[in-house]
């Protein structure tokens, strides 16, 4: 008999018990779609957290950081100089694996107020135009300072969402969008004009959770205003994972330009750096003629930070060592930086994705199993009410193999049907998954969740179908016939 | 030489450690083109026999050549081989697959032998015509009389053109007229050259055919050949009385 034939027959088999077949097929379906949209909300989970690492700058973005002078130079730590604009112009120049070097120097205890309204921006930057490409922000409104602003040391700022907020009352306060282009602040008795304001950054079930508050009627305050306790913000952030507080860090955030950060909130200490203050990366004539409007402070040269952008992800390694080399030259030798990589936090996603995968897998593909014994029951019972048609055909010449084939086929045409028939329960599932939380990621489903789950389907029909297969081509010819 | 050939043929069943013989040291020869009869009581062994003559059984010992090749120790597939190619068989009760219709029976042995679909068609439909059942192609079974069923199984015996056609008590389930009818298809397939083997525990039955071959406790306790001892007993009913088969 060949294989068409078999596949024919069991067709019509199939047809011929429509409501059973149906009904077994149904483990089978719920355990593809299940399989499925188990891996869609997993892929969905990752896409977030991986939105949520590339927020912070992605993995390309590397800092460089003040570390403890190590044990055997701790004889030179007198010496150490700390991270510097010397660094900055140093790896401009002579480190070419790495394409942007941008320095940031932070200041604490910085209280911006206007009107009756302060807040305490948790970073308070001074740095270069270039920050706003390596950490990734977007000016919605108005612009980023630029390199004339930060020449001459302008008093302007592009502040986050979260400032503006605070300072300007928020959408859902105020009821409509304030921009506050233009308007002035001030930033520790400063007076400081606002040129740009960021993006609202928020997560993708954030943003979906406050489209949804939209909708809704406010409910009606009961009792007085009071603070619910920790962690009873405005928008319940969806645990650490989903990586909710690199979003609001990053809303809470002011830049102002390098320069004016020296002279308004650091210009007190330090050794002077003659041009080292200067954006300029000319030579040092250009740059002391332009800086002149500075130079009657002495501006403090360290920087608290210095982030770096590395070309190619695949050459981590070697920019690294290269900036490592550079650095060295600029430090005197002393290793009194260290790099820190986003590689843990995409580690541990993975780590973290690859669980979910293999939890979620397991519970869909025990269902998936009990869907295949489902159709290992219905065969035997299957094989059990044809015995004499088994022995019929024994009878006329059909051999081991013809039998076990027939009812092979059968098991896995049922397997097959039914993995086809979850694809689409699987994306009608999704679909009303999606419906039903809109908080939270939004499912994807992908071509090789599908795929998987179609070929895993087969095998369980394979393996569901051989035991009884190899009952029904066992069975003794004389014996089936007499079978009633 | 002799079409089936049984030298010391036994089958031994152990039935809780008591040792049953079905068949006890048989010897027996069918020619091509007879038509015999086996007969006996139940219980006597002749369905073992026809079983071990079919290929659906081995015999504990002895030898059986059939068509000149031994099928005492063939394999399971090679039996099968041989019921589908060289064996046809009636049963009592017809034995036809309920979900197919009558031509798509018919077609069954071809399937397993591999012919084309073309190839069944036509030999089936060939089958049909020479028991007068092409006209009912398409019914299931369900929807036929006894006597249509069961010249519908006579179809799929013949249709891979066996060399020995083995009927089960083909008219046990059938009213006593047609049942003769059946009894009267078998004689004209027999006298196109056929080889057929009726089993059946009915005399008159057997009277039909030339040759009778009576089991009685695994034994052949009588082997009546017609035509060699010159009995007229043979057939009931006139060879020349077809109306009801031919048109």
């Amino acid at each position: 008999m060949n294989f068409f034939n078999a596949i024919a027959v069991g067709l019509k088999e199939i047809w011929a018990n429509k409501f059973r077949s149906l009904l077994t097929m149904l483990g089978i379906i719920l355990g593809v779609s299940s399989l499925v949209a188990m891996s869609a909300l997993v892929k969905g989970m990752e896409n977030g957290m991986k939105a949520a690492l590339i927020a912070i700058g992605g993995l390309e973005k590397v800092r460089v950081e003040e570390q403890d002078i190590p044990v055997w130079q701790q004889h030179m730590a007198d010496q150490a100089v700390g991270t510097t604009m010397n660094d900055v112009h140093a790896l401009l120049h002579s480190a070419p694996l790495i394409t942007m070097v941008v320095p940031e120097m932070r200041t604490r205890n910085i209280t911006m107020t206007r009107g009756g309204k302060s807040i305490s921006p948790w970073n308070f930057i001074g740095t270069w135009p270039n920050a706003v490409d390596l950490n990734q922000h977007v000016v919605a409104h108005g612009r980023m300072f630029n390199e004339i602003d930060d020449e001459n040391a302008r008093n302007v700022c592009v502040i986050g969402t979260a400032v503006r907020d605070a300072l300007f009352g928020s959408p859902e306060q105020v009821g409509r969008e304030v921009i506050p282009i233009g308007e002035f602040v001030n930033i520790n008795n400063q007076r400081f004009k606002i040129i740009g304001m960021f993006d609202r950054y928020e997560s993708e079930q954030d943003r979906k959770s406050r489209e949804l508050q939209k909708d809704k009627p406010v409910e009606p305050k009961t009792g007085p205003e009071r603070s619910k306790g920790f962690g009873s913000g405005k928008g319940s952030k969806g645990g650490g994972m989903s990586g909710g507080f690199v979003y609001d860090l990053k809303n809470n955030t002011v830049y102002i330009p390098l320069n004016t950060m020296w002279l308004r909130f650091r210009a007190a200490t330090g050794v002077s750096g003659a041009g080292s203050g200067s954006y300029s990366r000319s030579s040092g004539t250009s740059a002391g003629s332009t800086s002149g409007s500075t130079a009657e402070f002495v501006p403090d040269p360290r920087l608290s930070t210095l982030s770096i952008k590395v070309a190619n992800i695949d050459q981590m390694d070697e920019a690294l060592q290269q900036a490592k080399n550079v650095l060295m030259h600029s430090h005197k030798g002393i290793e009194d930086f260290s790099f820190r990589t986003q590689e843990n936090w995409s580690e541990d996603i993975g780590t973290a994705i690859k669980n979910y995968r293999m939890s979620g897998g397991i519970i869909s593909a025990i269902s998936l199993l009990v869907g295949g014994i489902g159709i290992m029951n219905i065969m035997l019972a299957s094989i059990t009410e044809r015995v004499r048609e088994i022995g019929i055909r024994k009878a006329v010449g059909a051999t081991f193999i013809d039998v076990f084939t027939q009812i092979l086929v059968e098991s896995v045409v049922i397997a097959i049907i039914g993995g086809v028939a979850g694809l689409f329960t699987s994306n009608v599932l999704v679909q009303i998954l999606i419906k039903l939380s809109p908080t939270g990621n939004t499912p994807v489903i992908t071509v090789e969740s599908m795929v998987l789950a179609f070929a895993f389907s087969v095998a369980v029909g394979v393996l569901a179908g051989l035991f009884p297969a190899f009952k029904a081509a066992k069975l003794n010819p004389i014996q089936a016939l007499r079978y009633e | 030489m002799a079409l089936i050939e049984l030298r010391g043929v036994s089958k031994i069943y152990h039935l809780g450690g008591e040792e049953i013989r079905a068949l006890d040291n048989v010897d027996l020869d069918i020619n091509g083109g007879e038509f015999i009869s086996i007969i006996g009581p139940s219980g006597s062994g002749k369905s073992t026999l026809m079983h071990i003559l079919g290929c659906l059984d081995s015999p504990t010992r002895g030898s059986i050549k059939l068509d000149g090749t031994e099928i005492a120790s063939a394999s399971a597939r090679e039996q099968a081989r041989i019921r589908n190619q060289k064996i046809g068989f009636v049963f009592q009760f017809f034995n036809l697959l309920p979900k197919l219709n009558v031509l798509q029976n018919v077609e069954l042995p071809m399937v397993y032998a591999g012919c084309s679909a073309r190839e069944r068609r036509e030999r089936a439909m060939a089958a049909l015509k020479l028991v007068e059942m092409d006209n009912r192609a398409k019914h299931r079974p369900m929807q036929l009389s006894g006597g249509q069923q069961q010249r519908a199984a006579i179809a799929r015996a013949l249709v891979n053109s066996p060399k020995i056609v083995f009927a089960d008590e083909p008219t046990g389930n059938l009213d006593s007229h047609t049942g003769e009818t059946i009894l009267r298809l078998f004689h004209e397939l027999s006298l196109q050259g056929r080889t057929i083997a009726l089993v059946t525990h009915d005399p008159e039955i057997a009277a039909v055919t030339p040759r009778k071959i009576e089991i009685r406790d695994g034994k052949i306790a009588q082997n009546v050949d017609a035509k060699l001892s010159g009995q007229r007993d043979g057939p009931k009913f006139d060879v020349g009385d077809r109306q009801n088969l031919t048109p």
